[in-house]
């Protein structure tokens, strides 16, 4: 491992970290009332089931309009492991979590493999119905509880855990979508056509993210029911789906960070604004459609919160001048530098400029001319370079895009 | 015999789901989305016809006027909330759909409360069938014929005139339409508002039978009107008036062979059918494989 992967690692972990003792000091120390802790536990629960929403839309860009149901599989059979098991505290509870998982991401497949195979928006209309006919199904039998649901599960889920699945999730997530079958899934998204004739098997990746996220559901619905005690199937209704929807177009369709922010402030809000707790969903329907008509990728978009981002803040902020574009990253000039040898090789870039493109059949104006690489200017635009060194593809998606 | 009489009931309930289905499959056939807002234009429907009817005005000018003003409605909504997405991501325009349908669910939620209003009986001014021993009530016959007769006219208004030819040449290729002088807004309208009329029409017959309307009663007849229109083969008419019949008597059988306390899972059971439809024929009852292009 190199050591600049191996400093972020660090100091990613060393962040999470400081984020715990923080929060755990001001929880143990009383600082943070019961109720507010309350409030600090249902924020981390709908963070995970967020983020694990945002893989199946905003990353794999299938609607999913059940994951309440899924949430409702996990709670379910985690409750039902810890009541029934007999094991005492964390040793039940953990177990009872990997089981809802599981089983929500079986039901998950049972879902998806219909839907998935085809193209076109069957997912939404089948998990729609899934998570109707869920609590239809949770009432009508005994063991569920019938339409009472379920009592006197123990009240395990704290504060530690459910920090530590968060981060878990997050970090299962990102490393998800920055592998080689996250990058599948993300072109999946931009168009399924195209990575289908890139020899990316569509089914397969869009089976494996749907699973994935409704397991991640499942968990989230297992810290759930051992964290408000009760379960009646009339929790998990659509509008509970709805929730979460809200939080993941609300916070970014693809970003992990706006996914924790909405769902933050989608939790404080309505529990601020209790007295008009019936104008809730009437709001929220009203933001989905300005959000999708004015900004359509959600408020942070695809921008994650990093340390390069954090770097550049911290630099802006004590008036130190961002770093020149002549020294940015040593390892990105280098990318760039190999990039434009690459495309020279290929006949793409000629020292003129790179002229006619020859994919797309779009020639690019003069002044939108890259320089060559190895002169001085292209080194001190080595940030150009990457973005739009070799992006003719992306002119060619813009383009059948804009066709539909 | 108490098949037959399921039977019925489930033609009845067929009925109301072909109407809506004959509204989903059209829009879906012209701007390949699936409107999650139609179930509850029924709904819209529904209470405008109750308001307008109790509101004094005589029957045959009170509902007609009600299925031209969700008629309206709908045109509105693709106005106001789809156009502007045309070009957009699908992703985009399903989630505005959804927008549109919590929209609508609360707002007549907050207007009119959640609690159901009585819609007014006509079934005891009307007469009643007796077959043997059973009664079979004119408001079944009057719903199954309706809905017969409206697809029939649609069929014939889609095959038969200009408009229709546009319609169809639309849902082909919206670009190769337009190139050709059609105005493709005005086609579009043009869908919403038959299909916003239908779903009125069926809300109105949904009233009659059932008596009931509240601001979720689009929710669920809204999804299974969507499943009848790929079990029949989504884009096709006569596909969706088979799937809306097919389901409604799949439902009122299983309601009837369910034991007591469980007849919800007749829910289950038309779910049940997508799944299959989309694992065997995804094109649907009456519809053909057709290879996609690029």
């Amino acid at each position: 491992m190199d050591k600049v992967k191996l400093r972020s690692y660090l100091l990613n972990a060393l962040f999470a970290l400081v984020v715990y003792g923080i929060l755990h000091a001001l929880l143990k120390s009383g600082v943070i009332n019961p109720y507010y802790r309350g409030v600090i536990l249902l924020i981390g629960i709908n963070a995970i089931v967020t983020i694990g929403l945002n893989l199946a839309t905003g990353m794999l860009g299938e609607l999913c309009l059940g994951h309440a149901g899924f949430m409702a599989v996990g709670a379910y059979t985690s409750a039902l492991f810890t009541l029934n098991s007999g094991l005492p505290g964390l040793i039940g509870l953990i177990p009872g979590l990997i089981l809802g998982g599981l089983l929500a991401a079986a039901t998950a497949a049972l879902v998806g493999v219909p839907a998935l195979r085809l193209r076109g928006d069957y997912l939404a209309i089948i998990t729609l119905a899934f998570g109707e006919i869920i609590s239809v199904l949770l009432r009508s039998f005994a063991f569920t509880g019938g339409a009472r649901g379920l009592n006197g599960i123990p009240l395990l889920t704290n504060f530690p855990l459910v920090y530590w699945i968060l981060v878990l999730t997050i970090v299962a997530v990102y490393m998800l979508i920055r592998s080689r079958h996250g990058r599948a899934i993300l072109a999946i998204r931009e168009d399924d056509i195209a990575a289908e004739a890139s020899g990316i098997n569509v089914t397969r990746f869009k089976m494996t993210a749907f699973v994935i996220s409704a397991a991640i559901a499942g968990i989230g619905g297992g810290l759930y029911a051992h964290y408000i005690g009760i379960l009646s199937p009339n929790k998990f209704n659509y509008n509970y789906s709805i929730d979460y929807m809200v939080m993941v177009v609300f916070g970014g369709m693809g970003s992990i960070t706006g996914s924790i922010l909405s769902a933050g402030t989608l939790t404080i809000l309505p529990e601020l604004l209790r007295r008009f707790a019936d104008y809730r969903m009437l709001v929220y329907s009203v933001l989905l459609i300005i959000l999708m008509i004015f900004k359509p990728e959600g408020l942070l978009g695809q921008k994650e919160f990093s340390q390069r981002f954090a770097a550049n803040l911290i630099r802006r902020l004590t008036g130190r001048e961002e770093r020149s574009a002549a020294s940015y990253d040593r390892h990105e000039l280098s990318v760039a530098r190999e990039t434009t040898r690459r495309a020279r090789e290929r006949g793409y870039l000629t020292e003129q400029g790179p002229g006619d493109l020859g994919v797309g059949g779009r020639r690019r104006r003069p002044e939108e001319n890259i320089p060559v690489a190895g002169t001085a200017v292209a080194e001190s635009e080595g940030r150009t370079l990457t973005r739009q060194g070799l992006d003719a593809g992306s002119y060619e998606t813009a383009e059948r895009k804009g066709r539909r | 015999m108490l098949f037959f009489v399921q039977l019925i009931n489930g033609l009845q309930l067929g009925a109301i789901y072909a109407l809506v289905a004959l509204g989903y499959t059209m829009v879906y056939g012209i701007v390949k989305l699936i409107n999650f807002a139609h179930g509850d234009l029924m709904m819209v429907g529904a209470y405008l016809s109750l308001f307008l009817y109790s509101s004094g005005l005589p029957l045959y000018f009170a509902l007609p006027l009600a299925i031209v003003a969700t008629s309206l409605t709908g045109v509105l909504i693709e106005r106001v909330a789809y156009r502007p997405l045309r070009n957009a991501s699908r992703l985009s325009a399903l989630i505005t759909a959804i927008g549109i349908s919590l929209l609508l669910q609360n707002a007549f939620m907050i207007l009119f409360s959640s609690t159901p209003r009585r819609f007014p009986s006509v079934s005891e001014q009307l007469p009643v069938f007796v077959i043997g021993t059973n009664r079979i009530s004119f408001m079944a016959v009057l719903t199954v014929l309706f809905a017969v007769g409206l697809m029939l006219l649609l069929t014939a208004f889609v095959h038969g005139t200009r408009m229709g030819k546009a319609m169809r040449a639309v849902s082909e290729d919206m670009r190769a339409a337009q190139l050709m002088g059609i105005n493709v807004n005005r086609i579009i309208s043009l869908t919403f508002a038959i299909g916003s009329a239908l779903a009125a029409f069926a809300a109105i017959l949904y009233g009659f039978s059932f008596q009931q309307i509240d601001p979720y009663m689009g929710a669920m007849p809204g999804i299974k009107a969507f499943i009848a229109a790929v079990l029949g083969g989504i884009g096709i008419l006569p596909g969706a008036m088979l799937g809306g019949f097919l389901l409604g008597i799949i439902e009122s059988l299983t309601k009837a062979v369910m034991p007591a306390g469980y007849t919800q899972l007749a829910d289950a059971v038309v779910f049940l059918v997508l799944i299959l439809v989309l694992l065997f024929k995804p094109s649907g009852l009456l519809g053909q494989t057709t290879r996609e292009k690029v």
